[in-house]
Formats: C-alpha cells, sequence, structure tokens
C-alpha cells in the first residue's frame, strides 16, 4: 500500500536523523514509530505524507493518505463539524464549497468517532481529547486508506489515550487501514501496533514486529534508561507494559546513556 | 449516574437550537434593508435636504411612470450629485470589508487589515507617483495596484525571515513598510509642484467621496466585482488556508498557487478604492472582526456577511463626515474616530484570549 524505501534525511549535513530506512504499511496492519525526542519521527512522518521530500531514497503511496496532527494548537474557531468537512477539500475545486453529499461524510465520520453531540459546538472550546477525535474524524472523511498520525495519545488524559487508542485499532481492523503513528509511550506500541519502527540514535533503526523489537534490551539503549518489561494480569487478559527504571531507585540515568 | 447526568446538561446547555438555518438569511434580509435605508438617507440628507419621498420617486421615475413631485432642482442632487457618491461609498466600503475578512482568514490574524498590513499605504505612494508623473485619469489606477502589490511583497519578505512570533511579526512589517511608503508619498508631495500638482495629490491623499464620478464608479465596480467573485467564490478555500500551510498540505490543498490568486484579487480591490477615493483606513479592520463575532470565523458565512456591513457602515461614515459640521470633513477621519477605539478594545480582547 505504502513502501518507503531507503529513506534518508539530515538537517545539518553533518548530523544524518535516519538513513538506509525502508518498511512497507499493510491494510489492516498498525506501524508505530518511537523514538528520543529529535531522533526525527515528526520528520519521517511528513516525508511519509509528501510535505517533506527526503535528501535520500523516495516513499511509494499508492493510496489516499489521511494525516492527523497533533492537537495541540486550539487557536480555529470552526464548529467541529466544519473542521471535519475540512477533510473533504482534497474533492473540491478551487471555486467550490462543499455540498450535500460531503456534509453527510463528514456527520459519518464525527458519528463514527463517537462526537456528534458536539457538532456545532466550536472546535476551540472543545477538550483535548475531543479535539483529537476532530482530526481524526477530519483524516477519516478524506476517505484515506493510509492514516498517519503524530502522537495521537501524548496530549491525554489515562482514560482518553484508551479511548483514542482504542478506536484507532478498530478503524485499522474494520475499515482495512494502514496505520502508522509515532509516541513516546511504549506501552502503547505493544498494546496496539502490529510492526514496530525503533528510531535509535545515530541514524541507526530497529523494525520488526512488535513485540520482538519492543525488548528492554532495545529500550534501554533507545532511551539511554533502563527499563523492565512487566506482564499485568487483569482477569484472564494479560497487559504488558515497559516501566522504566529512572527517579525511582536514585540511580544516574546518565553512566547508562549510549551504552 | 450523577456525573453521567452532569455531563448530559452540560452537553445540552452548550448546543444551542441550531441557529443555522434562520440566522443566516433573517441576516442578510436585514443587512440588505439596512444598506437600502443608509442609501437613501444619505441621498436624502445634507446641506440640501431633500424629502426621503422625493428621493425614491426620483429613484423609481427610472423604471415606471411617477407623477413629478420634486423640483429640478432636488432630482439633480440626487441623481448628479449624490447618487454616484453613495454608491461609491457602498462599493468601496464592502471592497474594504471583504479584503480585510480574506487577509484575516490567510494570514490567520485577526489585526491585519488593508492598512495595517501596508497595501493602503503602497497603494497611495503608487497613486501619487502616478499623479506627480502622469497626471490625474487611469494611470492612477494603475500605480495604486502597482503600489499595493509592491507593499505587500515588501511585508511578506520581512515577515518570512522570522517564524517565532508570525503574528507580531506581520504587523510590525505592516508597520515599517507603512512608514516607508509615507516617507515616499512625503518625499513626493516635497517635489510636487505646488501650483498645479500638489493640490491634486493632497486633496486626493485625503481620502474623499466627494470627488465621485460615474466613471469612476464604474471603474471601482469592476475591479470590486472581479476581485468579489473570486476572494467570495474561493471562501471554502480560504478556511483551509487558515488552517496553516503544512495541515492544508496534507488536506490536498497547494497553498502558494491560491494564496497568490487571493493576494492578487485583494491588492485589485484595495487599490481600486484607494484609485478612486484615496486612503481610507480602520473599515477593513474593524468590520471583519465584528462581523466575525456575529457570525462566527468560517469564510462561507464570515466573506458576504462582513461585505454587506462593510458597504453600510461606508455609506454612514460619508454621510456624517458630510453632514456633521457646515464643512464637510474627510471620511477617513470618521472611519478612524470609530475605528481606533475598537481596535483597542480588539486588541485587548485577543491579548487576553490567546493567555486562557
Amino acid at each position: 500500500m505504502i513502501r518507503i524505501d531507503r529513506a534518508g534525511h539530515w538537517f545539518r549535513p553533518d548530523r544524518w536523523l535516519f538513513r538506509d530506512l525502508s518498511f512497507a504499511l499493510a491494510p489492516s496492519e498498525v506501524t508505530a514509530i518511537l523514538g528520543p525526542n529529535g531522533a526525527g519521527k515528526t520528520t519521517l512522518l511528513r516525508a511519509v505524507c509528501g510535505t517533506l521530500s527526503l535528501r535520500e531514497g523516495a516513499v511509494n503511496a499508492e493510496a489516499q493518505i489521511g494525516y492527523v496532527p497533533q492537537a495541540l494548537q486550539a487557536d480555529h474557531a470552526y464548529n467541529a463539524i466544519d473542521m471535519v468537512l475540512l477533510g473533504r477539500s482534497r474533492y473540491l475545486g478551487r471555486f467550490n464549497s462543499p455540498g450535500r453529499k460531503d456534509k453527510a461524510r463528514a456527520r459519518e465520520c464525527l458519528h463514527e468517532v463517537g462526537l456528534s453531540a458536539v457538532a456545532e459546538q466550536r472546535y476551540d472550546r472543545l477538550s483535548g481529547g475531543q479535539r483529537q477525535l476532530v482530526l481524526l474524524a477530519r483524516a477519516l472523511a478524506s476517505d484515506c486508506s493510509i492514516l498517519v498520525l503524530d502522537e495521537p495519545a501524548s496530549a491525554l488524559d489515562l482514560a482518553n489515550q484508551g479511548i483514542v487508542l482504542r478506536l484507532i485499532q478498530r478503524l485499522a481492523r474494520t475499515r482495512e487501514l494502514a496505520v502508522l503513528l509515532t509516541t513516546h509511550h511504549p506501552d502503547h506500541a505493544l498494546g496496539i501496533a502490529d510492526k514496530t519502527l525503533l528510531m535509535l540514535r545515530d541514524a541507526e533503526h530497529l523494525y520488526g514486529p512488535a513485540g520482538s523489537v519492543l525488548t528492554e534490551e532495545n529500550l534501554a539503549r533507545m532511551y539511554g534508561v533502563p527499563v523492565r518489561r512487566v506482564e499485568v494480569h487483569s482477569g484472564d487478559e494479560t497487559i504488558s507494559a515497559i516501566v522504566p527504571l529512572h527517579g525511582l531507585s536514585r540511580t544516574e540515568p546518565a553512566s547508562i546513556a549510549n551504552g | 449516574m450523577t456525573q453521567d447526568l452532569v455531563q448530559r446538561q452540560t452537553t445540552f446547555e452548550a448546543t444551542p437550537i441550531n441557529p443555522g438555518a434562520w440566522l443566516p438569511i433573517a441576516l442578510y434580509a436585514g443587512l440588505s434593508l439596512a444598506l437600502i435605508a443608509a442609501l437613501l438617507w444619505s441621498m436624502a440628507s445634507g446641506r440640501y435636504q431633500v424629502p426621503f419621498t422625493h428621493v425614491i420617486g426620483i429613484l423609481a421615475a427610472h423604471v415606471m411612470d411617477v407623477t413629478p413631485t420634486w423640483t429640478p432642482t432636488e432630482r439633480i442632487v440626487v441623481e448628479v450629485v449624490r447618487l454616484p457618491r453613495v454608491l461609491t461609498a457602498a462599493i468601496a466600503g464592502a471592497g474594504l470589508s471583504l479584503c480585510g475578512a480574506v487577509l484575516q482568514g490567510l494570514f490567520r490574524n485577526p489585526l491585519v487589515g488593508p492598512q495595517t498590513i501596508g497595501v493602503s499605504s503602497g497603494a497611495a505612494l503608487g497613486g501619487v507617483a502616478a499623479i506627480l508623473f502622469f497626471g490625474f485619469g487611469i494611470f492612477v489606477q494603475f500605480g495604486a495596484f502597482v503600489g499595493a502589490a509592491a507593499a505587500l511583497l515588501a511585508v511578506l519578505a520581512i515577515h518570512r525571515s522570522d517564524s517565532h512570533s508570525p503574528i507580531l511579526t506581520l504587523v510590525l512589517a505592516g508597520v515599517v513598510v507603512s512608514a516607508f511608503c509615507s516617507a515616499l508619498v512625503g518625499l513626493l508631495t516635497y517635489i510636487a509642484d505646488p501650483e498645479t500638482k500638489l493640490p491634486d495629490i493632497v486633496f486626493w491623499l485625503l481620502g474623499s467621496f466627494a470627488a465621485a464620478t460615474w466613471w469612476k464608479l464604474l471603474l471601482l465596480s469592476v475591479c470590486t466585482a472581479i476581485a468579489g467573485v473570486v476572494l467570495i467564490g474561493m471562501r471554502w478555500r480560504i478556511n483551509v488556508l487558515s488552517l496553516g500551510d503544512e495541515d492544508a498540505r496534507t488536506l490536498g490543498v497547494h497553498p502558494a498557487r491560491d494564496r497568490l490568486i487571493l493576494l492578487t484579487a485583494t491588492c485589485l480591490a484595495i487599490s481600486a478604492q484607494v484609485g478612486v477615493s484615496g486612503t481610507i483606513g480602520w473599515v477593513g479592520l474593524v468590520i471583519p472582526n465584528l462581523a466575525r463575532i456575529i457570525v462566527g470565523a468560517d469564510h462561507r458565512r464570515l466573506l458576504p456577511i462582513s461585505t454587506l456591513m462593510g458597504a453600510v457602515f461606508l455609506v454612514v461614515a460619508d454621510t456624517l463626515a458630510r453632514d456633521l459640521t457646515a464643512a464637510e470633513i474627510p471620511v477617513g477621519i470618521v472611519t478612524a474616530i470609530v475605528g481606533t477605539p475598537v481596535f483597542a478594545y480588539l486588541l485587548r480582547r485577543n491579548a487576553t484570549s490567546k493567555t486562557p
């Protein structure tokens, strides 16, 4: 559906953010990108969406991409339904406004994320979680088959993180979407991702099935902090969680950094 | 259970009875009536009072048989002196407010207007240069357009060099370019021949509809109509562009070309207004903000409402400028007296809303 081929990029020629990066997204599959701050996660997403041209390599997308930015800014005073309607823009000519069908589609997508009740409320007066869902609905309204999300859960509280992530996982299955998201939480990747890409320091990376890539060694190497992977049993469900060993035991993380 | 109830209650309260259906229609109808009333009032009032019924009769006589109850002088005052003037004021106000709303959307900044962004000053400079070197006529129009476009390019060039506080830099870049243009206008008026050119320039710069003629009205109407069709036609695109370039691109819209079209149309309308009646400030800044408070930020509604409100406002302002004192005061002074306090209020409102 979409293939990233030997991608490489830098902002300063002496420092590659990533290089020789290749992976593919398949329908109904969730891929998570993890990496420390400044590792180039957002840059890679921009390259995938085509808003940034790579120094090396290529992105071959065979289908429509829907992009969900972080809902940090709230300076748009449009109604929620109109924000979703903006997702229809790629199908509208320069002098066209959305018609009846576009509006119906937007209502459908807002309903799909469970926000029909706030359709006529202003986007900038919604909560952070609701704004994130509106932006998700906006991407869905563009009838995309690839969904790219920039830290969809980072600004949300625990309950909303669960709602948004479960919704993303469900959409991937029911709509057969290829999903690519970045996150700072290895737990989220363990929870919903099929494949995981770890962006390490020095332009290195690891890519593979989420379960086998998200090991204690790899995560410790990536973040420069020792971590433990623990399993929590809740009823007949087993939940994997990653626990960083900083702060609590007062060990100095700096001594472990960079292996 | 209680929490669920509280939640439902707030949702219910925050969702008013959908005003979407009737509000715009009532607004359009109300504003259209207000515009007609303002036009008639403007034609009736002045140093030479013409009764309201006579004004209507004089205008109606063009389309149907009306027994004249008015004097020939009244007819000349209404048809030759006042009609082109009030129509010019209405179209100029409409164009300025429309352009202001578009610029505010494009630059994601409610403090932007034809004047704050330097376009009006650039047009004034171009117009003065045209009067000085070529004399009055179509050259003024052309000079104003070139000046407006050059000023806008300069503002964008300064703006692009600093992306840290885009809202502030844009306004400051406008101030800088305006100051530069004003200095050049000062230089040109200084070297202009005080016997022949200077009175023309000074009178034009003051900003007035007193010299309105059918020919100027035609020129203004054509330019404003072309710009208006483009700008209102692209109202949804302005919604997309107002999200910022990155978002617009991911939504499948290429911002650069759309913005060029919109800015060119804006320059056309503003320079046409400046060419016909000199710089008139504050209309294009204040009216779109008032319109936004009434109908919200969606440009599908904001642009037409702002256009209508601007037309009403400038007709009223021009009538006041004509009638308040024995000698006519320039309309730019009236719009500034009304506009500056409103602008100060908006500035404060904007500052407080940005820091919750």
